[in-house]
């Protein structure tokens, strides 16, 4: 950001002073994302398609274009052409600002992502938790259309869709608070600094994997797309809604999806560090192209496998769904969460700065010891958790198969 | 300098324009719904004043706790104990006046504390790494009352379940 | 603090503009032509019978209480997560009390099937 803002002033415009300038560039930046979050949109849904299709031993969109690229821009200048109908009995307010707030919820994650070195939009103190925060929009955009529609499918949609939302974010905010544990700060530029010599999808394997599925299930995609379960209650929070609407609520779901694959590749993938490279010593523009491509090759990566699960995985029962996000995820997180918190404070080194800090006690072995540390609780918690389960299942079978036996009685001989 | 944006009293305007429409709003709209919509425009507001008072923290903090997820449980209470498009009530009953004269008393009480107080007023620069200070302090000198908002938190847990308990069983009667 | 907010609150403004400009472009594009029948509630061709007013399960107001708690304890412990490294031990043992607190909460809705969807 800063060179946009030294590039600006360069450019010598009679009356700008120094805050304009950075103003002007934030506005220049907002705008290029503003615009660009959505229009990945075109690429996304190609991409999906040409994917799914693939996996279903199809072809894909082929007609439109070389490879079908033109047909999401088909697709959407259809949308933009149909017929726009509102239900004589909503809500109408309501029912036309949700699919715009579900469209700024989820452009306005991007703010906080740090794209390239010394490049991010704001690098907030509290970046993680105003992740959460905007994402709150979200569950309030979905809400209100589910409401507003008047319809007894959308309400009930909505009512899933949300209590799914509100069951998943507990794991994802336990793990983004381990993150913070283990980088010491909530700034994602600083994150990302402190994965410069080991990712922690490397050292966090585990923590990984529940902020995945937790984000996988808050941008309610396929196998969380309770949303989308046709067979029982049509198309969800959205069922009234048509035309542009419906569309904006599409760009709504691919824009948090791209999000949560950039939110992964930062907080897990080291965002732009490229490994046994370190770009920030080549001059800005390199480290900038190198860091891009680092960061988009990572998000891509994400996104792929949130396609491949939509194409191989089928949807959940709404019962399982909470049975494992309240029962597994959420324990299962908070276990974590304080086996790190141990790891990550006996390794502490320590400081005689102001406040005096003791080091913890086994501090001398540094920061790869603290490494291979985090990966022994990750796993020994996952070995301690497979085993948990593998006896509970075995458990719960036992109890099935004797009540099954006691109705029906082994027939005499 | 031929003109200077004062970016800072824009902001201003335009949150307390959140804050304190979104506050008439709330009370002056007889859906419960959309009441609870204004209600999330003022917090909206109020969290832009944190931000102004330099404590990103908080205002991080309203948006996920308020908006985020109490705004999310008022809806829910408002859908589970009403007549869903016809949340429409009266917004007077019979103890409005009583209300009024609350309400302007507690106004008045509140004129009068600002006016007399002289407010610290300092130039020094905020504190960079607040959260952190926060971390010290909640674990540091106010770890007794950082203990009790947990117990206070598990007390308030167990007892919803309960009491929500209770409503379902006696429900399905 | 309001140096590093002006960028979020440039992009909210845009944003903002975002949705309003697809309405309006949709607006100018789309056909126009509503009728009663277009217009009723959608419900597999049936007639609407009453308003969608359906029987609500207590049970989603049980997990938003839940979500509530729990958002307010991450609350509390963004800041332990960021000061872990400068705290005392005994610190961390009382972080890992607070957190049992609320452990115990959850584990009292479970066993009281709170948390069994049904």
């Amino acid at each position: 950001m800063d060179w946009l803002v030294d590039w600006i002033a360069s450019l010598q415009i009679p009356y700008l002073t120094e805050p304009e300038a950075r103003f002007l560039s934030h506005l220049i930046f907002a705008s290029i994302i503003a615009v660009a979050a959505p229009g990945m949109l075109i690429i996304l849904t190609w991409l999906e398609r040409k994917i799914i299709g693939r996996i279903q031993n199809r072809i894909g969109p082929n007609r439109a274009g070389p490879f079908g690229l033109f047909q999401a821009i088909a697709d959407m200048i259809k949308m933009f052409t149909k017929e726009d109908i509102t239900p004589a009995n909503a809500d109408r307010v309501v029912y036309n600002i949700a699919p715009g707030l579900a469209v700024i919820s989820s452009i306005l994650v991007f703010a906080v992502i740090p794209f390239v070195p010394g490049f991010i939009g704001a690098d907030l103190s509290v970046g993680i938790l105003y992740v959460v925060a905007v994402g709150g929009f979200g569950t309030l955009a979905i809400l209100m259309a589910g409401w507003s529609s008047n319809n007894k499918y959308a309400l009930l949609g909505a009512f899933r869709v949300v209590a799914m939302l509100l069951t998943y974010e507990i794991p994802m905010v336990m793990a983004l608070i381990i993150v913070t544990m283990v980088a010491g700060s909530m700034s994602m530029a600083q994150i990302v600094e402190a994965q410069s010599s080991m990712w922690y999808i490397f050292t966090m394997p585990l923590v990984f994997l529940i902020f995945f599925l937790a984000g996988v299930a808050e941008t309610g995609r396929s196998p969380f797309d309770l949303i989308e379960a046709e067979s029982e209650i049509i198309a969800g929070f959205h069922t009234e809604y048509s035309g542009i609407k419906f569309g904006m609520f599409m760009i709504g779901e691919y824009v948090h999806m791209l999000a949560l694959a950039f939110l992964s590749a930062v907080l897990f993938l080291g965002g732009w560090q490229i490994p046994f490279i370190d770009i920030t010593q080549f001059p800005g523009l390199v480290s900038a192209i190198l860091g891009f491509l680092s960061i988009s090759l990572k998000t891509f990566l994400f996104v792929f496998i949130m396609m491949w699960f939509r194409g191989t995985l089928p949807r959940f029962r709404i019962d399982h769904l909470q049975n494992i996000g309240w029962k597994f995820l959420v324990p299962l997180s908070l276990v974590l969460l304080v086996a790190v918190a141990f790891v990550v404070r006996l390794f502490a080194p320590g400081s005689s700065s102001a406040v005096p800090v003791v080091p913890g006690a086994l501090s001398a072995l540094g920061a790869p010891g603290e490494a291979v540390a985090l990966l022994a609780a990750n796993l020994l918690v996952l070995a301690g958790t497979v085993s948990f389960v593998s006896r509970m299942a075995r458990r719960s079978k036992n109890r099935q198969l004797r009540a099954v036996a006691a109705v029906e009685p082994v027939p005499a001989k | 300098m031929p003109f200077e944006i004062p970016f800072v009293q824009i902001v201003w305007w335009a949150m307390t324009a959140c804050a304190i429409g979104g506050a008439i709003g709330v009370v002056s709209s007889n859906n419960l719904f959309h009441s609870a919509l204004f209600l999330v425009l003022s917090l909206f507001g109020v969290a832009g004043y944190y931000v102004l008072l330099s404590a990103g923290f908080l205002a991080v903090v309203q948006l996920m706790v308020y908006i985020g997820a109490i705004v999310i449980l008022v809806l829910f209470a408002i859908m589970f104990s009403r007549r869903m498009m016809k949340p429409t009530e009266d917004e007077m009953n019979r103890q409005w006046l009583v209300s009024v004269i609350v309400a302007a008393a507690l106004f008045s009480w509140l004129i009068v504390v600002v006016n007399s107080v002289s407010w610290p007023v300092t130039s020094a620069a905020p504190t960079a790494d607040t959260v952190l200070q926060l971390g010290l302090a909640f674990l540091g000198s106010y770890l007794i009352p950082f203990l009790v908002v947990g117990v206070l938190l598990s007390a308030a847990l167990i007892g919803a379940i309960f009491l929500a308990r209770e409503k379902v069983e006696a429900e399905e009667i | 603090m309001l140096q590093e907010f002006e960028f979020v609150g440039v992009l909210s403004a845009i944003t903002l503009t975002i949705p309003i400009v697809t309405l309006l472009i949709a607006w100018a594009l789309r056909p126009k032509k509503p009728n009663p029948a277009k217009q009723t509630t959608y419900e597999s061709g049936m007639e609407t019978i009453g308003d969608a007013w359906v029987q609500f399960k207590a049970q989603y107001y049980i997990y938003a209480i839940i979500y509530v708690v729990f958002d307010v304890e991450a609350i509390f412990l963004f800041p332990f997560a960021v000061a872990l490294r400068q705290l005392p031990l005994y610190a961390l043992v009382w972080a890992v009390v607070f957190i049992v607190l609320l452990v115990d909460g959850l584990l009292y809705g479970w066993r009281k099937g709170a948390l069994r969807w049904n």
